[in-house]
């Protein structure tokens, strides 16, 4: 097992470097002279640019200044925001737990239903049950989940008044952020209505992020239980007599939920570029709304310092899934 | 009649294949059309590849004329609808069903360029990694696997902004952020069929590397990747349509759809005809690929086949 590990973890160092050799580059890469979309400005002096090149340590030999980026990334500092002058670190910490409340909400909407439809499917198989829940799946995963989210909004936001059309509370609720997440803070604050307020403004978002990992997890858990439910201990299970029930929720289930577990630990890429769209729709701010503006800003130093962030999320995520895996799954180590 | 005689054996050798490939053909058209939803699926598509090829025909205006008495006006069967405007008119008074109409060349445009170059590139690394194994393999999979640490509409979304926002610039972008996947599968498959006899023979029989590569060992890849590439198309379209809601794909007036679903966003209290119709034609147009998928799915790969 530890030696499985190592050469798991042996393969992230070449793939980190390569995110970081991406990420320095970005900015080299970039249309014009790095100092003009460093500094943003028209025009300058020939003394403000060598200054201004010197600051940046733009005069530096290329892979210089690439360990020089990569000393300070491993030291958490990956300079300052090219707009508001702030830390990219700090920004993103504050904004990280918005994405994160977001992103774990969608994961467990996604995961109960889907494997509900899944199991459901499987039982039922070939009836129109079957084929309601896997057309519904197969409409979810082919969604384009920013028209989704605009839909819910003209529904259930504009006409219904159901939910708030965009935001994490209402305004009249103020209270100073501890955790970030904001439906333990309106906890902890005490106030009446607050935490209803921010469930209220959570569901809509959650509902389009976890679409498609519902559908791709109800797909996944069907075929999983198919291919359990075919099996000798079955059988076994359901000539002891045991009730139909019992033999898909306990016996069959258990054994379906190794492949669906990893499925959903693989959903992180899906569900942090879902988070891009989805914060936008919903003026959500976390890190995928921070992205898209810093994009539209032209704040350079934030994509970057983003981008190295973000695949070192998925990265590690993928990691932690791949030795779960292995931990629930013996046979997977030896490969 | 001494002639006859090799004429005759060529008829054989060269009806036999052809035979067999139609034989391949019929099993496989057995399966697929098993899928009732992969055979509307398949229905739905090419109505919309007709539709995209006579688009100038089929429309009832020109896309971009803008009717500056029609602003906004609700398709035919609400009030104030007319059927001049069949699916109503946006913003600049221009007819939505055309638009429509002309943004399915678009979005098929899309599917079928990103799917061949970032299929062509991802076979041929592929098949170098599989093939040669050794540090040629390590390094190509290495950099497969930096592309895939990205989400992808993230990475495509960073491209875009050194490339510059654009249609073309959208469509390089996602082809390549789609192409690792290739790579992955061609080489898992290279790799699983390059030590088997057949391709030894061929060896034997003095095939170089690239023939062993191309002719010999390619086509007994290629099930798994015509279903990676279904998967593929409707994600391009999806995700040029995503670049283009964000601002960084066509521009506007382009028809795209997904462009023009950003420019509905601000008339989603007005006219809901502006912003649901795009959408609409985008979710029926992946659903229709993603039913085709799980049908070529079924037909070509034969452990999932009794599933």
């Amino acid at each position: 097992m530890l030696r499985f590990i190592l050469n798991r973890l042996a393969l992230v160092v070449p793939t980190f470097l390569g995110i970081s050799i991406l990420s320095f580059s970005f900015i080299r890469l970039l249309p014009g002279d790095p100092v003009d979309v460093l500094a943003g400005e028209r025009s300058m002096s020939a003394a403000r640019r060598t200054e201004l090149l010197h600051t940046f340590g733009l005069d530096q030999p290329l892979w210089k200044q690439y360990l020089d980026y990569l000393w300070r990334a491993l030291h958490g500092d990956l300079g300052t925001s090219l707009t508001t002058a702030h830390s990219i670190t700090g920004e993103f910490l504050t904004l990280f737990p918005a994405t994160v409340e977001l992103t774990v909400c969608a994961t467990i909407f996604a995961t109960i239903i889907g494997i509900l439809f899944g199991i459901l499917a499987a039982s039922k198989r070939g009836s129109w049950i079957d084929q309601l829940t896997m057309g519904t799946a197969l409409i979810g995963y082919s969604m384009p989940i920013f028209w989704w989210g605009l839909l819910l909004i003209i529904v259930f936001a504009v006409g219904l008044h159901w939910t708030p059309v965009s935001g994490r509370i209402d305004l009249e609720y103020y209270f100073k952020p501890v955790t970030g997440f904001m439906l333990i803070d309106s906890l902890l604050s005490g106030q009446k209505g607050a935490f209803i307020s921010a469930v209220r403004h959570l569901i809509l978002p959650t509902i389009v992020l976890g679409t498609i990992p519902l559908a791709v997890i109800a797909r996944q858990t069907r075929s999983a239980m198919l291919e359990v439910l075919g099996e000798d201990y079955v059988r076994t299970a359901r000539s002891k007599g045991l009730s139909p029930a019992r033999v898909t929720g306990v016996h069959a289930f258990r054994n379906a939920l190794i492949p669906v577990v990893t499925t959903i630990g693989l959903q992180v890429g899906t569900l942090l570029a879902g988070a891009i769209l989805t914060e936008t729709i919903f003026s959500w701010p976390g890190i995928g709304k921070w992205m898209i503006d810093a994009i539209g800003h032209r704040d350079y130093t934030v994509v970057q310092g983003g981008l190295l962030i973000i695949a070192i999320i998925v990265m590690v995520v993928n990691l932690l899934v791949d030795v779960l895996y292995a931990l629930i799954n013996p046979r997977i180590r030896t490969r | 009649m001494a002639d006859d005689f090799p004429a005759a054996l060529e008829a054989i050798t060269v009806a036999r294949p052809r035979d067999a490939r139609l034989q391949v053909l019929g099993e496989f058209w057995h399966y697929f059309s098993q899928n009732r939803g992969a055979v509307v699926g398949l229905v739905i598509f090419v109505l919309l590849i007709l539709v995209a090829i006579f688009a100038p025909f089929i429309a009832p205006h020109d896309p971009s004329e803008q009717f500056r008495d029609n602003f906004l006006q609700p398709p035919v069967w609400e009030d104030g609808g007319s059927w001049q405007f069949i699916l109503g008119t946006d913003d600049v008074g221009r007819d939505m069903l055309s638009r429509i109409i002309f943004g399915s060349r678009f979005s098929l445009a899309i599917g079928f360029v990103v799917v061949t170059s970032s299929l062509v590139s991802g076979i041929i690394l592929g098949l170098l990694a599989g093939y040669f194994r050794g540090i040629v393999d390590i390094v190509i999979m290495r950099v497969m696997d930096v592309i895939l640490a990205f989400p992808s509409l993230l990475l495509a979304l960073v491209l875009v902004a050194i490339l510059g926002p654009g249609l073309v610039n959208a469509m390089i972008a996602i082809a390549f952020v789609l192409q690792p996947h290739f790579a992955r599968l061609t080489r898992g498959a290279v790799m699983g069929e390059k030590n088997r006899e057949y391709v030894t023979s061929a060896k034997v029989a003095g095939a170089g590397h690239l023939r062993l590569m191309l002719v010999t060992i390619l086509p007994n890849c290629l099930a798994p990747l015509i279903v990676q590439a279904t998967l593929s198309f409707s994600n391009a379209i999806l995700e040029a349509a995503a670049l283009g809601f964000l601002g960084m794909g066509a521009q506007p007036p382009t028809p795209e759809w997904g462009t023009m679903l950003a420019e509905a966003r601000e008339f989603i209290l007005r006219a809901w005809w502006v912003v649901t119709l795009p959408g609409l034609a985008i979710l029926i147009t992946v659903l229709a690929i993603n039913l085709m998928g799980d049908g070529l799915r079924d037909a070509l790969d034969p452990k999932l086949k009794r599933s």
